[in-house]
Parts: structure tokens; sequence; C-alpha cells
């Protein structure tokens, strides 16, 4: 995997190097003093209270820890179904994944109540918790990322790629219904307890990990003066439509099952119509500027270009991060259907919308989490060498 | 001889059984009526201790039993979004008939907590005798245990503690709930909320053990038509409530 038309790193390209992981470095600091303070001082300097309890934070998690998995698809498509253009950005797809995996589960592992205690929830494992199942999902992602990449760049294991690459797919596949099913396991949660959400993860990891892909691979190009060729760039941003097409589909399926159900038609008036910042989210963040505008930039025959795809992907990250604040805090800020039939009140907001405004601390804690896998990619990418490098004839 | 040496240690044999028995009577008796446990003695599935909740006897505007809670446990007794609040009154409007109703809500204590179930730590457990409750030195403070929970009744520490009640255990970080006054119970007696129902003359709120079918509690069950809060969703809440 030795990059054959990059130079040897020269100083100008060790400067920008070293000015990124500088970069990284200090996003990384300033979340780090995020968590410090929230653990020094507790969850008051944030904006989550006892009716939202998962915030801006979750919704950086999350996100990474969806896109980690969705970025292996790339990785996915070269070793298991054996397409050379694809496998030539193996190495690429498994570092963002673990990269993306670390930044997401360092946000999550932060926003503890008790952060100090991580050991605790490594050897004390609930085994009905699927949180419990996650712990494990994705430290077994992690190895197995790692035994993968090791077999593609290591010429002698180079035979046990596809059998790793295997377990790899269907172990991401698991992993992303886990991440589904901590929602889909809310018995309570009008937003949440539906089993369309494990396969809805599944299928926007595919978009939103490919939007990363794309980004990286686009700025790793620019930066190294590379041009993607062009049937390579028709071939990843048209998969790049169908995945966008294909969670619209599942996001539509979700609300309108919702829709039907007359227990549910308060939610989804409330998520999609009233609810002020959540409808706006989601309609104009979600599905015009992360869905249909993406679409249009990708499939407009004028459109199209390297820029397009760039934008789109970008659109499509943007989206995404709507999407899940409308689904993790609108989710929550509607309040439980204790008692059906009434109007209820209490001083503890029972029958009330909950607010949250996120505070700079916890945003910057998300921040933090993706700067973390900014710099395992950075690092990574110059320690592995995973620019990916195309053989013009063998491209199919 | 034989024979007479035979019914001797008959005798002996059955008049020890009973002077055993009768030694042994009255820790029983005691245990059945006073609901204590003796030091180091563990929680025993024998029982299940729950609460009946009379709403036609809960008093509108009367916070006796949330008053009494925060004060038992050391809470603050704030009510800001970020304030832990073990039990609170909630006033309900019946969209139909107009008729309101007032009731305390707290953790109900359910026979198949969904909480236990989703708490990675394990860190929620229910004991023996019904009583869900949080380790306070294995919760991690993830808050999965809160949108699991279809009462509301759990509150996340935002803020350091001071000045802790020795028998009620809190942490920065940690998540909470009400424990039942496990620690009154265990010693026999009733809990918080229930003493000031009782000492206000409501008498809304009925403690006991629902596994004895001889317990005014169980009786009451019998008698009037009660119901657990979303029991829809096959929870078996041990907190009952009547007149809703």
């Amino acid at each position: 995997m030795k990059p054959m038309s990059a130079k040897p790193f020269s100083r100008v390209e060790s400067r920008y190097f070293y000015a990124l992981v500088a970069a990284g470095a200090l996003v990384v600091a300033v979340g780090l003093l995020a968590a410090h303070f929230m653990e020094e001082h507790g969850h008051i300097v944030t904006g989550m209270n006892n009716q939202i309890v998962w915030g801006i934070p979750h919704v950086f998690a999350i996100f990474m820890i969806v896109a980690a998995s969705g970025v292996l698809n790339v990785a996915s498509i070269g070793s298991v179904f054996g397409k050379t253009m694809y496998k030539a950005r193996a190495p690429l797809s498994g570092l963002l994944s673990i990269a993306l995996l670390a930044g997401g589960l360092s946000v999550l592992m932060l926003d503890l109540g008790r952060p100090d205690r991580i050991m605790v929830a490594a050897t004390h494992l609930n085994p009905t918790s699927v949180f419990a199942w996650n712990v494990l999902l994705y430290n077994g992602l992690f190895a197995l990322v790692a035994i993968y990449l090791w077999t593609m760049m290591e010429k002698r294991m180079n035979p046990w790629s596809k059998p790793a690459g295997l377990a790899v797919f269907a172990w991401r596949f698991i992993l992303t219904t886990g991440t589904g099913m901590i929602f889909a396991f809310l018995v309570a949660r009008q937003a949440y307890g539906s089993a369309l959400l494990p396969p809805m993860f599944i299928v926007m990891s595919f978009a939103w990990g490919l939007a990363v892909f794309h980004v990286v691979q686009s700025a790793m190009y620019a930066w190294n003066s590379k041009t993607l060729d062009t049937e390579i760039l028709k071939r990843l941003k048209n998969l790049l439509g169908l995945f966008v097409i294909a969670s619209l589909y599942m996001v539509a399926t979700y609300h309108l099952t919702n829709l039907y159900f007359a227990k549910q038609t308060g939610f989804e008036h409330f998520i999609l119509r009233d609810g002020g910042v959540y409808p706006l989210l989601f309609w104009a963040g979600y599905v015009v500027l992360g869905s249909l505008l993406p679409l249009l930039l990708i499939f407009h025959p004028s459109l199209g270009k390297t820029k397009c795809v760039v934008a789109a992907s970008l659109l499509v990250i943007l989206g995404s991060f709507a999407f899940l604040y409308a689904f993790i805090i609108g989710g929550q800020a509607y309040p439980l259907s204790t008692f059906p039939g009434y109007e209820v009140s209490s001083s503890f907001g029972d029958g009330q919308i909950a607010s949250y405004t996120p505070s700079l601390p916890e945003f910057l804690l998300g921040l933090g989490g993706i700067g973390i896998a900014f710099l395992i990619t950075i690092i990574g990418t110059r320690a592995l060498s995973t620019l990916p490098q195309d053989i013009p004839d063998r491209r199919k | 001889m034989s024979e007479v040496n035979l019914d001797r240690r008959q005798f002996l044999g059955k008049t020890s059984v009973g002077l055993a028995g009768l030694a042994i009577a009255p820790g029983m008796m005691l245990y059945d009526f006073a609901h204590g446990r003796a030091a180091g003695e563990e929680a025993s599935g024998k029982v299940r201790w729950g609460m009946l909740i009379d709403t036609n006897q809960c008093q509108e505007g009367c916070n006796d039993c949330v008053t009494a809670c925060n004060k038992e446990n050391g809470l603050s007794g704030g009510t800001s979004p970020t304030d832990a609040q073990w039990m609170r009154k909630v006033e309900l409007k019946d969209m139909r008939s107009g008729r309101t109703t007032s009731l305390p809500v707290m953790c109900q204590h359910c026979a198949e907590p969904p909480c236990v179930d989703v708490c990675p730590t394990a860190a929620s457990f229910k004991r023996a005798d019904g009583i869900v409750l949080v380790d306070k030195h294995l919760c991690i403070g993830c808050r999965y245990c809160m949108m699991a929970c279809p009462y509301k009744a759990r509150s996340f520490v935002h803020e350091p503690l001071h000045d802790q009640k020795p028998d009620v255990p809190r942490g920065k970080g940690t998540v909470e709930s009400c424990t039942l006054c496990v620690h009154r119970v265990d010693k026999g007696q009733q809990p918080a909320c229930v003493e000031a129902c009782t000492k206000a003359d409501h008498k809304a709120i009925l403690f006991g053990n629902l596994n004895d079918p001889e317990s005014d509690i169980s009786k009451r069950i019998r008698s009037v038509a009660s119901t657990q809060l979303r029991a829809d969703m096959g929870l078996d809440p041990g907190i009952h409530y009547q007149g809703i």
C-alpha cells in the first residue's frame, strides 16, 4: 500500500501535517477542558436536565458512532464483493471507522455523570442491557477493524483480508442494530420504541459514513494535488445519492406508521409541525438541506462534479446533525404519556414540552470528539499511507 | 423398661420441637407485624412492598408527602428542571368530563422495571422484596434508566451535594429515585410520605406487603377498584392507585 505517485513527505507537506495535527490537538484539548469543567461542576453547567437527559454531546456521539459503521461500506464493497476500485479505498475506510468510533465513544464516555467509573462499565456488564452489549460491540469493532487493516497492509496476511472483511461486514451490521436498539428498546417514549429504528439507523449509517468518506478523500486528494478519476467519482456519488434516498424512505416510513396510530399523532404533530425548532430542523435541516439539495447536486446533469459532491457530502453531514437533534432532543422534549386521556401538570414537567438550550461546554465536548476523529485520521493517514491509489486499468 | 424409655424419648422430642416453636414464634410474629428486618438478614421474596394511593382522599394543594420525602431524604425541595424530585404531586384533568384529580407520583417499583433492564452496569436493581434501587457505587451516570422509565421517576444529581443524610447516600453524577424509604422500612417503619399523609389525616396512602393476602393493602386491593399507571405496559408496578 505504498503511495505510488505521491512524493515522499516533503518539507512543505510536513509543515502542513504538523499544522493540521496542532489544529486537531487544540480542538481535542478544548474538548477535554470542557469535559473537565463539566465533571468539576456537574451537569448543571450543561443545558441538560431531568427532562432532557441526553443533549448535544449525544448528537455528536451518535453521529460519529453511526458514521463509523457506515464508512466501512467502502471497505465491505471492496473486500466482500471484490470491487477493485473500492478495495483501494478499504484502508482509508477502516482508518476512518476507528477514528470516528474513538471520537464518538470519547464523547459518550466524557459526558457520563461519573466518567471516572469507566472501569465499572467494563467490568460490571448487565446482560439485559443493550448499552452493555454495545460496550462489547464497540470494542469488538475496534479489534476487528484493526485486524482487517493489518491483513490488508501486511503482505503475508493478504489472503486473510477477505474473511476479515467479511467479519467486519457482519459485525458492523450488528453494531448499528445495537445503536438503533438503544432507542428501539425504550418502551414508554413516543419517539422511540419502534422496531424500524435499527434498520433505519443502518441505512442512515451508509449515507453518513459515505459522506464523511467523500469529504476526507476529497481533502486528501486536494492536499496532495491529486484529482479523483471522474469514473470513480461518478460511482461514489451515485452510491451516496442512493443511500440518501434510502434514508429518506426509512424516515418517511417511520413517521407515516406513527402518524397512522392515533396515540402517536400528538407526538408526530409536535415533531413535524408544532414543535418549533424540531420541525424546522427536520424539514429545513434534514429533508431540504440534508437530503433534497444533496440529491440535486449529485444527480443534476450539469452538476455532480467534485466540488458539488463535496458540497453534497457536507450537506448530508449537516442534515444528519439536524436529524439527530430533532430525533434525540425533540423525542425527549415531548412529554411522556403517563396518564392517557388526561391533561397533566406538576412541578416536574409532567404534560409539558421540556426545553433545552445547549451550553458551550457540552458543545465543545462534542466538537472535541470530532477533533479526536480528525487527529486519528491525520496521523493514521500519514503513518499507514491510506491515501487511495488507483491503478488506472484495474479500476472496475 | 425399653418401652418406657422410648415413650420418654418421644415425649422429650415432641416437647423440644414445641418449645423451639414457641421460642421462634414471637420472632416470626414480630416479623409479620412490624415487617422489620434484622441487620444482615437478606430481603425476602415472600414480601412485596407496595402502596395503594386513594386519589379520592388525596387533597389538591396538599404537598405534605412531598415535603416529608424531601426532608427524610435530604433533598433541597427545589423544583427547577435540574433539581431532584423523588416524589411530586400531579394534577390531572379528565379531557372528556373535566373531573380533576390530585395524586403523588414517584418510582412505581415495578416487578418488571425497565430501568433495571437497560442499566449497563446493573447499578439499577430490584431487591427481593420488590424495592427498586440504584447502587450509588456502580452508577456511571449514563441516564439510560431515565430514558427508559415510563413514569419519569428518576432524577440525576446535577450539582455537588452537601449535608447528606447518613441513611440516604446520594452522589453527584449519579441517578436516584424514591427508595420507598428502604432505610425506614427495614427498621419496621412506614415510608415518610405515608406517615405524613396519615398525620395530615388524609390517609390517602396505604403501605404494606402485597404478597400477604391478609395484609390491609391486599384486602383493600381485593375489595376496591384500583389500577396501576400504564398497566398496559405490563410492568406490574408495586404502587396502585384508587379513583383514577
